[in-house]
């Protein structure tokens, strides 16, 4: 979230779309309630189902499944067309003004650069135009150049009228007009909209893009900084904030720093290739925040090696691992499945071993068929749960799964019991980035131990028998840095202290020299104390500020609200250096002052900012640097020359589409999207598969996990097939009969809820049935309430840029069973 | 009734005066259902079976996101979710079904136990499991279709508006769970004065039919509903649009019964005066036996 989940209230329009927030988040989802009840806010949600959101919304409209780019760039060329943005707020605080070069071009739905054959683009193509002379770059503050990013941006979305959103997204053109007027109420001063989505978004080959159109959109309205406005994702797991800010996936360090590739063998290499350079003369200056980027590298390797890192041996950077591709796990399941690594030119073979903690891939994965037979080539399995679950019993699987016969399977599988997130104390990062403290509440029962004491004495014995016997490479285990009080089972408290930092040496204050800062062995008070010489350490820099000499931050507990805008600067600690709202500074105009005096979530006093944390020094006066700190620019970017599939989102259909492109029929789907070729990767095509399907969480479960649990059974007792009323007449299906989905890939067996809260979609005026079911069973779980995984008719397709897989669009066929 | 509380028993069933002696008043309380803003996450159903100790239900899937077809005498809070179409729109209506604790309870009324249902001081209606006789005249009794005759215990169950919590100043443990607010507890006053508020914004948002659900036929409810189609009550999990005691049930209490007792007194008042005149040469009449002492 760029805002947080209380900061909700504040909003004048809540748009709900990619995210079903009163189901999946029904917790969080009272603050929409909240601004629904003292503010009469508008909701408005965008869902092909009328979901529980859609229930208490006050504007519903219906879309096709997987077409919300075009969609919301028919918002965007409404508000430009109706002059309905924020003007004054998009020339200070975007790259509108930026003039972009002459290469940049879009035609028959490429961007320039493309490469047929290896699906890439060449993102060289889109950058901005350099000036010469001044060796920066070219703005034009009157947004009237023909290539300035806001007249590129005008000719991109032109093709997106209220008529071609019918054609494209089956939304009555009255409908969408009505969300359009509602959405870009907010595009000025005075009103304020935000907008929640989840994984509705992020589970499609265009992914990225959706979520960057939402962020362009909210640009264009002046909505990001602001209270109760921002984009907000809905993080769906209580911790998966803090797993994605602590090095959540393949090509990420703790704080978002990049894992080294293989090219990069020294430090300095690594870091001239990570180090963004500051961007010209813009709008504004840009502060560049990144630049920093060596203070928090040099930090972090001395957090891993403690004192075997040293300026000599570029603090331990060797022992790190470097990525020489793609790393995402869609891609080691691929390769675990295959037998042979796609790196390094296919000669390595594949894992032969997994540990799987807090995670079901048998379950999540898609085409779990494929998963199965993945696992089915391990020689070992360690599997850390509090349920068997599917990953567990992968070897037993029902025979519809296509596994091999139990006695076939070589793979050695470890259950280890593991205790809950009740059952241990620890910290939970919530979508609002808040890191909360929370207390162990019973001890785990039997043998279970908490995670850290399973994976400590697993790293303690490998450290001991590298120690022993020496082998490849041993450096890299054995200099990693250990100093807990009981090794075996580290103190979480001690791990918060190491992820905050502390002071190696002296640190002279920058001011005066002759003052020390911190002195060696203090807690830092934050990232801006942090050095690149090795006098500080830190875990995690945007964690840096929650374990300070005040003690332990994140178990803060005071209400005190002295904004009124749900700020509560002294509950908890949230990350960065306890700022509330993303940006805070583009909620002001140039001169420091509230675009809407009634919700200050910043402002100039003449003297110093306040309010809010400001993201930089409190007496620095505006106009110092723009309010983007992380983009060399310092404005927000409508114009995003780095995604791996275009500077400007697109419409693209699935990666299985139910229809032709209607914009351009050669250029379907993402074309930025490699398809997977294994065996197992077969993908249907819409003659034999006609009906489009989308899957989802329900309220009354959670996950794979729930369904080990008698009482949310009750609540949700099995699967169950969503099908529109008009669908079910025309296949014969009554309401409670069981019925069988099947894709490419494999089918599923669930009871029929015929519905009037899903109805038929429409592409280019023709009919297209649309279903879904939720994922919730598997084949494991309380008896009685067992089903065939949800993601047995996935398939393995994903984003371009996050490689998050496809799992919210696919084609199916429909039976009676 | 499963702890004792210190409330005044006000009405007690199966007495044809009233216990309690109104010394002490105290204000009705009251829930209020706001199912404009309802998101039917059933955290309340949970709620209710954990603090009241009810067990698991088995249940199966039937092609509806609603737990269960109707209430259970192990599931007293049921959210019932129906589909309406209005205006060429959808509507996904939750509503909250659960004892709705009547001023003028029909189950009180229709109960031949003596004490088996009590209403207290501050309105609320419960089941006393010790004097209950598991006869299930209370369901007769009840326009709302609420008690439930357990098989299990004998007995007749129900939502005790979590009166053991309430003794304690604590409120129902349904209302406590409720994410988004919908459930409030306080004084009937309050929640008719916040749920009219509710009304009033539902109005401006140009729901015109929005109502609040007061009964007037039992007395008006301990459990309030705000509902944006007060026009059609009977959309909301078929909420009775009128609601009254049956007749069968007002007829045997307010005349019948009182009738009976009658003439029971003036049989014994009548054997007692024969046994004066005649000595005690044989049994007493029984005098006419009314439907409770069959059962």
């Amino acid at each position: 979230m760029t805002n947080g989940w209380v900061d909700i209230k504040n909003a004048d329009v809540i748009l709900c779309m990619g995210g079903n927030p009163a189901e999946n988040h029904p917790c969080g989802f009272k603050w929409a309630i909240e601004a629904k009840k003292t503010r009469n806010a508008k909701i408005v949600v965008v869902d092909p189902r009328l979901t529980r959101t859609g229930a208490v919304a006050d504007l519903y409209s219906p879309i096709r499944v997987g077409t919300d780019i075009a969609y919301l760039l028919g918002i965007i060329r409404y508000a430009i067309d109706q002059k309905r943005f924020h003007e004054d707020y998009v020339k200070i605080h975007t790259n509108a003004p930026y003039i972009v070069g002459e290469k940049f071009g879009f035609q028959d739905g490429l961007f320039t650069g493309f490469d047929e054959a290896k699906h890439t683009y060449d993102k060289t193509a889109w950058g901005y135009e350099a000036n010469p002379k001044t060796k920066t770059y070219s703005v034009d503050p009157t947004l009237e150049d023909p290539r300035c990013v806001f007249q590129l941006l005008k000719k991109h979305v032109d093709r997106y009228t209220p008529e071609m959103v019918e054609r494209i997204c089956g939304t009555p053109k009255d409908t969408f007009l009505k969300v359009a007027e509602a959405v870009t109420s907010t595009g000025n001063a005075q009103r304020v909209g935000t907008i929640m989505y989840a994984l509705g978004w992020t589970q499609h080959s265009v992914g990225v893009q959706m979520i960057r159109t939402a962020a362009m959109l909210q640009l264009l309205l002046g909505n990001v900084g602001r209270p109760g406005g921002g984009v907000n994702a809905l993080r769906g797991h209580s911790n998966i904030q803090g797993a994605t800010d602590t090095a959540g996936v393949f090509d990420v360090l703790p704080g978002y720093l990049k894992t080294p590739p293989a090219g990069a063998q020294t430090l300095k290499e690594y870091l001239e290739g990570a180090t963004p350079a500051t961007l010209g003369k813009q709008a504004w200056p840009s502060m560049n925040y990144w630049q920093n980027y060596p203070k928090f590298m040099a930090s972090l390797l001395k957090g891993l090696y403690g004192k075997a890192a040293t300026k000599e041996n570029e603090f331990g950077y060797s022992w790190l691992p470097k990525i020489d591709g793609n790393y995402s796990w869609m891609y080691i399941f691929d390769d675990m499945y295959r037998g042979s690594s796609m790196r390094a030119g296919g000669k390595e073979p594949g894992p032969e071993g997994l540990m799987t903690f807090g995670m079901n891939p048998v379950g999540i994965g898609p085409n779990v068929k494929k998963m199965i037979g993945a696992h089915s080539k391990l020689k070992w399995l360690v599997v850390v749960e509090n349920h068997e679950i599917e990953t567990a019993a992968f070897w037993k699987a029902p025979q519809e799964y296509g596994g091999a016969d139990p006695s076939k399977i070589q793979t050695e599988v470890f259950l280890l019991p593991a205790s809950n997130f009740a059952e241990k104390d620890g910290s939970f990062t919530n979508s609002a980035r808040w890191i909360q403290w929370k207390w162990k509440a019973l001890d785990p029962p039997g043998q279970a131990k908490v995670d850290q004491e399973i994976l400590a004495r697993i790293f303690l014995a490998v450290r001991d028998l590298y120690r022993k016997e020496g082998g490849a490479f041993p450096e890299a285990i054995a200099n990693v840095s250990w100093a807990y009080t009981n090794p075996a089972v580290p103190d979480l408290s001690e791990i918060l202290k190491e992820l905050n930092g502390k002071a190696l040496a002296d640190i002279p204050d920058p001011k005066d020299k002759t003052k020390v800062l911190k002195a060696a062995g203090q807690q830092l008070d934050g990232f801006a104390q942090l050095q690149d010489d090795g006098t500080t350490m830190c875990g995690n820099w945007l964690m840096s500020g929650a374990f300070t000499e005040a003690g332990n931050m994140t178990q803060r507990r005071n209400n005190a609200d002295p904004t009124g805008l749900g700020m509560f600067h002294q509950w908890s600690f949230s990350w960065p250096a306890n700022r509330r709202v993303m940006y805070n500074r583009a909620s002001a105009d140039k001169d420091g002052n509230p675009w809407d005096a009634t919700r200050v979530g910043i402002k100039w006093n003449g003297e110093k900012w306040v309010g809010d944390v400001p993201d930089m020094k409190p007496d620095a006066p505006p106009g110092t640097f723009g309010a983007f700190i992380m983009l060399p620019e310092g404005v927000g970017r409508l114009f995003a020359p780095v995604l791996n599939d275009g500077p400007f989102p697109e419409h693209y259909e699935a990666l299985e589409p139910a229809c032709d492109n209607v914009l351009h029929p050669k250029v379907t789907s993402n074309p930025a999207v490699a398809k997977f070729k294994s065996d197992l990767d077969v993908y249907g095509a819409r003659d034999k598969f006609p009906i489009i399907c989308t899957t989802y969480r329900v309220t009354e479960m959670y996950h794979y996990w729930t369904q080990h649990l008698p009482r949310l059974n009750m609540l949700q007792p099995g699967q169950f097939v969503e099908i529109p009323e008009e669908l079910a007449k025309e296949k014969g299906i009554v309401n409670g009969a069981k019925v069988k989905v099947t894709s490419a890939r494999g089918s599923l067996e669930g009871v029929a809820m015929v519905t009037k809260r899903l109805k038929p979609a429409h592409a280019d005026g023709k009919a297209i049935w649309q279903i879904g079911f939720p994922l919730h069973w598997g084949f494991t779980g309380e008896k009685g309430h067992q089903g065939t995984l949800a993601n047995m008719l996935t398939p393995t397709a994903v984003d371009p840029n996050t490689w998050t897989p496809e799992y919210k669009s696919f084609l199916v066929t429909l039976e009676k069973a | 009734m499963s702890v004792q509380n210190s409330f005044e028993v006000v009405r007690s069933s199966a007495q044809v005066w009233g216990s309690g002696s109104s010394l002490r008043s105290l204000p009705a309380v009251s829930k209020l259902v706001d199912t404009s803003t309802c998101i039917g996450c059933k955290a309340c159903e949970v709620a209710c079976q954990e603090w009241n100790d009810l067990q698991v239900v088995s249940t199966e899937q039937r092609g509806t996101y609603q737990t269960m077809p109707t209430l259970d005498p192990s599931f007293w809070n049921l959210i019932r979710f129906d589909e309406h179409e209005v205006d060429g729109g959808i509507k996904w209506l939750m509503r909250k079904d659960q004892c709705m604790h009547c001023a003028d309870p029909g189950c009180l009324e229709a109960c031949p136990a003596p004490g088996a249902l009590v209403q207290y001081a501050n309105g609320i209606v419960d089941v006393n499991p010790a004097q209950c006789i598991g006869c299930g005249y209370c369901a007769t009794g009840c326009p709302f279709d609420v008690p439930r005759f357990s098989a299990k215990t004998g007995k007749m169950s129900k939502c005790t508006l979590c009166v053991d919590r309430v003794a304690v100043g604590l409120e129902p443990a349904c209302i406590k769970s409720c994410p988004t607010g919908c459930l409030h507890f306080g004084t009937k006053e309050e929640m008719v004065a916040l749920g009219n508020q509710r009304v009033s914004q539902l109005k401006a948002q140009g729901y015109a039919q929005a109502a609040l659900y007061d009964p007037q036929g039992v007395g008006g409810t301990g459990v309030v509903t705000v509902l944006a189609f007060g026009d059609h009550p009977e959309w909301y999990g078929a909420l009775p649009r009128a609601p009254r005691v049956p007749m069968a049930v007002t007829l045997w209490k307010k005349w019948l019964r009182p009738i009976g007792f009658l003439a029971i007194f003036g049989a014994i008042v009548g054997a007692f005066g024969h046994h004066l005149y005649h000595g005690n040469k044989g049994h007493l009449d029984p005098g006419p036996v009314g439907p409770d002492e069959k059962g």
